[in-house]
C-alpha cells in the first residue's frame, strides 16, 4: 500500500460514506430515485431529475463506456511519479450516470473512446478502496 | 431583463509589467494595476465608490477588496472580492455594471493581480490549481488541469475529427500577435510543428497548447454613462453582457464539446442588438487551445464543429474575418490565475481606442470578451465597442 502514500485521499462524508463503505466491499453503489427511477452519481441528498428527497443505494454492473480520456505524462504531485504515465478517464456506466476514473493495466495508447471497460477496486489505505476501471477482454478490437 | 447597454463606459485601462515581476508582491501588483488605470482615466482616487478584486492565490486576504481598498486609502461604498478567474472576472464587470445602473455607486475601479510564477513554487502552482476537481470523485485520480481540458479536447476531435495541428494553429495565431506585443511573456515566433514537437502533457496537449504561469495584473475603471460623457479621451462603452453555468466538475459536464457560451453569447449579443458577424476583433479565454474552438463555435463565430477549420484558414489573424487574442492571449502575453481575463478586457480597450500599434485591427468598432472558468464550467461573454456604436 505504500505505493499510495500521499496521494490524495477521498474524505467520506455523511452523505457519501455508504458509497465508500460499498467500495471496501467490492462494490460500486449509484442512487436510485423512488419517485422517478433514475439512477445517478455523485451521491445527492436530491435526485438530480426529478428533485426528490427519497434515493436508495443500488448496486451498479461497473460495466460501462470510455466517453473521454487522457495519458498524465506529468504527475499532479509526487505522490503520483510512479504511476506515470496514467490513464484518467471519464465513463459512462450502463445505468447512466458518468464518473471520472483511471483505466489500469492496460496499454495507455491503446485506450480509445467507446472502449469497454469494467470496475474494479485498488485498496489505497485500510479504509479507503478506489474503484478503477480495466479493459473488458470482449472489446471488438 | 433590464437593458444595461451602453449604460456604463469604461474610462480607464492599465495594465502591470507582466511575466516575471518578482519585485513587487501581489498586493503590491493589485494597486500598481489600480493606479496606472487611474492614472490612464485621469481621475483622482477620491471619485472610485466602488471597488473589485480577486482572490490571490499566492499572497490571500481573507477580505481582498478591503485591503487593497485600505492599502489605496479609498472608502467604497461597493467593495467586492471575485472568489474565481476566468468568466467570473466578467461576471463581476456585469455586476458592477448593474450597480451602476441601479444608483449604488458610480465609479468603480476593477483591479486585479497576481505572482504565480514568483509568488508560488511550480508543485504549489499545481497543486492550487489541481484543486479545482471534486475532492472525493476526481482529485483522488490524480488528474491535472492540463488532463481536465484534454478529456474535452478528445471529445472534440472524436466527434468532429479536430486535428492536433488545428489545436497548434491556436496556439501559433496567440503568438504571432504577443510578437507585435510589447513586454509580451513569450514573443518568440513558432509553428504548428514546433507545438507538436514540444513536450507531451496530458494527450492530446503539448506544453504549446498550455497556457503560462505568470505574475501580472491588469484593471480598469468602470462608470456610468453620463459620467463617461464628462470624460476626455475616448471612453469604451459596454454594449451586451451574458452569462451561463452548465456545471462546476467535469465528469458532471452533460456535454463536452458545447459549452454554457452558446447562452451567455447568446445574451450578449441580444443586449447589443449585434451579430457575431458584426464583432471586429474578440479575445477568447485560451487557456489551453482545444477551449478556443469551441469557444468560437458556441459563439456563433463559425458553425459547431469547424472551429478547428477557422482558425486553421487565418480567419483570426490580422487582417481576418475576426482578429482574436490580439495581445497573445493566456497562451503568450500573461496568464496569472484569477486575473487572467482582465488582459482581455484591457485589450479590447486599447484596440477599441485604437492604441494597439501594430498589432491595431482596422477601424475597431466593436470588442467580443469571453471568459470561462472551472473546467469549462462558468461562462461569461462582454461586448464593448466606441462611442459610434451607442
Amino acid at each position: 500500500m505504500s505505493r499510495h502514500a500521499g496521494k490524495f485521499l477521498p474524505s467520506p462524508q455523511p452523505g457519501t460514506k455508504p458509497f465508500w463503505e460499498g467500495c471496501r466491499q467490492g462494490q460500486l453503489l449509484l442512487q436510485k430515485c423512488d419517485q422517478c427511477g433514475a439512477q445517478q452519481f455523485y451521491p445527492r441528498i436530491i435526485c438530480t431529475s426529478c428533485s426528490a428527497r427519497s434515493l436508495q443505494w443500488v448496486e451498479s454492473s461497473g460495466s460501462g463506456t470510455v466517453v473521454s480520456w487522457t495519458i498524465v505524462r506529468h504527475p499532479v504531485s509526487e505522490a503520483y511519479a510512479e504511476d506515470i504515465p496514467y490513464v484518467i478517464a471519464l465513463i459512462k456506466l450502463r445505468e447512466g450516470p458518468t464518473m471520472m476514473s483511471q483505466i489500469i493495466d492496460c496499454e495507455p495508447e491503446s485506450v480509445h473512446c467507446g472502449m469497454q471497460v469494467s470496475v474494479c477496486f485498488q485498496d489505497w489505505t485500510d479504509d479507503v478502496s478506489m474503484p478503477m476501471f480495466r479493459v473488458c477482454s470482449d472489446n471488438d478490437d | 431583463m433590464h437593458n444595461l447597454r451602453g449604460k456604463t463606459a469604461i474610462v480607464g485601462a492599465a495594465d502591470t509589467a507582466v511575466g516575471k515581476v518578482p519585485d513587487l508582491s501581489p498586493t503590491e501588483l493589485c494597486v500598481d494595476a489600480a493606479l496606472r488605470a487611474l492614472a490612464d482615466a485621469g481621475i483622482d482616487k477620491d471619485e472610485i465608490d466602488g471597488l473589485v478584486t480577486c482572490q490571490s492565490m499566492a499572497e490571500p486576504h481573507m477580505y481582498h477588496a478591503e485591503t487593497v481598498a485600505e492599502y489605496l486609502q479609498i472608502f467604497p461604498r461597493y467593495c467586492v472580492t471575485a472568489n474565481a478567474g476566468g468568466g467570473t472576472t466578467f461576471s463581476t464587470i456585469r455586476n458592477a455594471a448593474a450597480a451602476i445602473s441601479a444608483g449604488i455607486c458610480e465609479t468603480v475601479l476593477i483591479s486585479m493581480a497576481d505572482s504565480l510564477r514568483s509568488g508560488l513554487t511550480r508543485a504549489q502552482a499545481m497543486a492550487m490549481q489541481s484543486s479545482t476537481g471534486h475532492p472525493q470523485f476526481e482529485i483522488p485520480y490524480g488528474p491535472t488541469v492540463p488532463a481536465y481540458y484534454a478529456l474535452i479536447a478528445r471529445a472534440h476531435m472524436d466527434r468532429f475529427g479536430t486535428t492536433p495541428e488545428q489545436l497548434a494553429a491556436v496556439a501559433v495565431n496567440g503568438r504571432n500577435y504577443a510578437s507585435q506585443r510589447a513586454g509580451a511573456q513569450m514573443s518568440e515566433i513558432i509553428t504548428v510543428e514546433d507545438v507538436l514537437q514540444s513536450r507531451m502533457i496530458a494527450d492530446p496537449l503539448h506544453l504549446l497548447d498550455c497556457s503560462l504561469v505568470s505574475d501580472g495584473g491588469a484593471a480598469v475603471v468602470l462608470t456610468s454613462a453620463g459620467k463617461a460623457k464628462e470624460h476626455r479621451g475616448n471612453p469604451v462603452y459596454v454594449l451586451g453582457m451574458g452569462e451561463g453555468h452548465s456545471h462546476e466538475h467535469i465528469s458532471q459536464a452533460k456535454d463536452l464539446s458545447t459549452s454554457a457560451a452558446v447562452q451567455s453569447g447568446r445574451e450578449a449579443f441580444e443586449m447589443a442588438g449585434l451579430t457575431p458577424a458584426e464583432i471586429d476583433l474578440a479575445q477568447i479565454y485560451d487557456c489551453f487551445t482545444p477551449v478556443v474552438l469551441i469557444e468560437l463555435e458556441d459563439l456563433g463565430f463559425c458553425d459547431k464543429g469547424e472551429g478547428g477549420a477557422f482558425v486553421e484558414s487565418g480567419a483570426t489573424a490580422l487582417g481576418g474575418q475576426l482578429p482574436m487574442n490580439t495581445n497573445g492571449g493566456l497562451l503568450s502575453y500573461c496568464h496569472p490565475g484569477n486575473p487572467g481575463s482582465m488582459f482581455a478586457l484591457t485589450e479590447c480597450v486599447y484596440q477599441l481606442r485604437g492604441e494597439s500599434e501594430q498589432r491595431q485591427v482596422k477601424a475597431a468598432r466593436t470588442a467580443l470578451a469571453h471568459g470561462q472558468g472551472g473546467i469549462m464550467s462558468s461562462h461569461a461573454t462582454l461586448i464593448l465597442g466606441h462611442e459610434d456604436t451607442l
